[in-house]
């Protein structure tokens, strides 16, 4: 992997986007279609227009996020909990009460406890 | 009233010199005359705050207060509390009344104290500037024309303003901290688990943190007692006993540890906010300290690997929006994905949407392994920093921000917003805790400048050596006792 940055320990590193001369690496410019792809995963409306605004800003951001690849993190174990702790489990035991009422108070549209939304299946 | 940190304030209640009802009078009559303008609170609850202060006084009466009975607050409008908005700062949440109440709101009833009212913040606690707001900016009472920091803008502006003596925050990419330090207010960070974030409306869940936001470390200290702890319903806090945090807040520094990381010192770092954190520096070696270099050599690694961890979280943690069981629902749909599609496009705002289409790209099937495994390996790299230099000293020291305050609208690019927080984001990735504190001005601008925070880092559970450290130095220094000329003038 090639090292663009910085050795590790320099004692040069600054803060600010001037001091990243990384900016040649790039693992996968990021396309129109793309952004059109991630928001119909997260089933965030976006027209054509919109996804032409987001897709400079992504760009950028994904850009910034490449200097990760200057960094050799071969056969470093990947940090999910910054404690490294694992999923705490409990006693299969039943804990919550129906609260139903209660929480469907806040819903944009229910009707005998059931949560509406437009005809699923014709 | 307003200008005293809690500590004052639960002397005058136990010495009967004012009632909680009266402090809360007091206090909501001046959001109501002052907040217009810095536009601190979301939703005030002054119907609320009034019983829960009849309820407090009455406590007191039978000899039953404790040491936060009857003093107000403020809570960010990122913790569920029953019966009330919460917001998120959201148009997805502009009509959401939470059902019950976050663990650490239920807490600090249970311990007495009287809410009078939730902050203002960035969407969903993503930014840092808190013009990330559906609710409109706040201003930074330092100078209406900075802004207050982020995402816990609302709550720092607040304090600062004479409001409210305190009020909570969450800090995910350093959202306590660099609010305290713009507006010149004292936040403290937790070590990740410490407090339940059960009720908190997430963000990035193995990054956020609930803590305090106060005039003074020792204000920071009382708060932390009631709200750190054990919750079985957040299955990532840590099961381990609290100490009384109030209890070691005097203790002497000599011989204390100070690391300064290099790579905080850089280029990009304002030459005023320098001065001033080595100023601070120097008092610590008055006290007893003794400084030395120390490097963290993947800093400049923890903005563009937090920039995949968070978003992959969010756009996961958001995935719940979807118009159907509480929040924003488009009008006529369609169908169900017409449903899901418009309500979320609607409901989110500009940098909400950025970073869940982010963190969905990212998340995808082809680019997990170069994007998120990549940023997981890099975040231990990053905590490794962390832990080797804790070796070598007890606490780090450097600024909390590169500069003070920004103008309104002076950052438009995302990216170079998001650089602003070089020195707090890395601290998350670690999960190892940070206060900010007053450490003097910078900008000249009016006449004394903004605010400038000193950041005193420690390794993982270390909050009762930190509130120690800062609160020796409030003890040597008096910036924590500036108040803006706004507060003043408005007396």
């Amino acid at each position: 992997m090639p090292m663009h940055g910085p050795a590790r320990g320099a004692s040069d590193m600054v803060p600010f986007a001037a001091c990243f001369p990384f900016e040649d690496i790039r693992i996968m410019a990021l396309e129109h279609a793309d952004v059109l792809r991630a928001a119909h995963l997260a089933r965030l409306g976006l027209s054509e227009d919109d996804a032409a605004h987001y897709l400079d800003d992504l760009g950028r951001i994904l850009e910034m996020v490449d200097q990760l690849q200057a960094l050799d993190t071969e056969g470093v174990a990947p940090l999910a909990h910054p404690l490294d702790a694992t999923q705490r489990l409990r006693a299969d035991e039943v804990t919550e009460t129906d609260q139903r009422d209660r929480f469907q108070r806040c819903a944009p549209a229910v009707e005998q406890g059931l949560y509406l939304v437009p005809r699923v299946v014709e | 009233m307003h200008d005293k940190t809690l500590t004052e304030l639960a002397a005058c209640l136990a010495a009967g010199e004012f009632t909680s009802r009266e402090l809360t009078e007091s206090l909501l009559a001046r959001i109501d005359r002052l907040d217009g303008e810095i536009n601190s609170l979301i939703t005030v609850t002054p119907d609320a705050a009034r019983e829960a202060a009849d309820r407090a006084d009455a406590a007191r009466a039978k000899g039953e207060a404790g040491p936060l009975t009857g003093l107000p607050l403020a809570i960010k409008d990122l913790f569920c509390t029953d019966g009330v908005l919460t917001t998120a700062g959201s148009r997805m949440l502009a009509n959401f009344v939470a059902p019950y109440d976050a663990s650490v709101v239920e807490r600090l009833k249970a311990a007495g104290t009287v809410s009078l009212g939730k902050t203002n913040l960035d969407e969903f606690a993503m930014g840092s500037s808190n013009e990330n707001s559906h609710f409109g900016p706040v201003k930074n009472p330092w100078d209406l024309a900075a802004v207050p920091g982020g995402s816990s803008g609302g709550s720092a502006a607040a304090v600062a303003a004479g409001l409210v003596p305190a009020a909570m925050g969450t800090d995910t990419g350093g959202s306590i901290r660099q609010p305290a330090a713009f507006c010149g207010i004292t936040g403290l960070k937790p070590t990740y688990g410490r407090v339940s974030r059960w009720g908190i409306i997430a963000y990035a869940s193995s990054l956020d943190q609930a803590g305090p936001m106060a005039r003074t470390a020792e204000d920071c200290a009382l708060l932390l007692n009631a709200i750190a702890g054990h919750d079985l319903r957040d299955s990532t806090s840590v099961a381990r006993g609290v100490p009384d945090y109030t209890e070691e807040l005097a203790a002497p520094l000599s011989g204390l540890k100070i690391g300064l990381p290099r790579e905080y010192f850089g280029d990009g770092l304002d030459p005023e906010v320098e001065s001033a954190v080595r100023e601070a520096v120097k008092v610590y070696e008055s006290l007893g300290a003794t400084v030395r270099e120390v490097s963290l050599p993947h800093t400049h690694y923890a903005i563009p690997a937090y920039y995949v961890i968070a978003p992959a979280e969010a756009s996961a943690n958001l995935s719940r929006y979807d118009g159907v069981r509480f929040g924003h629902r488009c009008e006529a749909p369609t169908d169900l994905i017409d449903l899901y599609e418009r309500s979320r496009a609607e409901g989110f705002g500009e940098e909400v949407k950025r970073r869940i289409l982010i963190g969905t790209h990212t998340l995808s099937e082809g680019f997990f392994d170069a994007y998120y495994k990549k940023a997981q390996q890099v975040r231990r790299l990053i905590r490794q920093d962390f832990l080797d230099a804790f070796e070598e000293v007890d606490v780090l020291m450097g600024p909390a921000s590169p500069t003070p305050a920004f103008d309104l609208g002076a950052r438009k690019d995302p990216v170079s917003m998001y650089l602003q927080d070089i020195y707090t984001i890395a601290v998350n990735l670690a999960g190892i805790p940070g206060i900010s504190v007053p450490a003097g001005f910078a900008g000249g601008r009016p006449a004394e400048g903004r605010p400038v925070g000193l950041q005193i880092l420690g390794t993982h559970f270390a909050e009762a050596r930190l509130l120690n450290v800062a609160h020796r130095f409030q003890q040597a220094t008096d910036w924590h006792l500036r108040r803006p000329a706004f507060a003043e003038e408005n007396a």
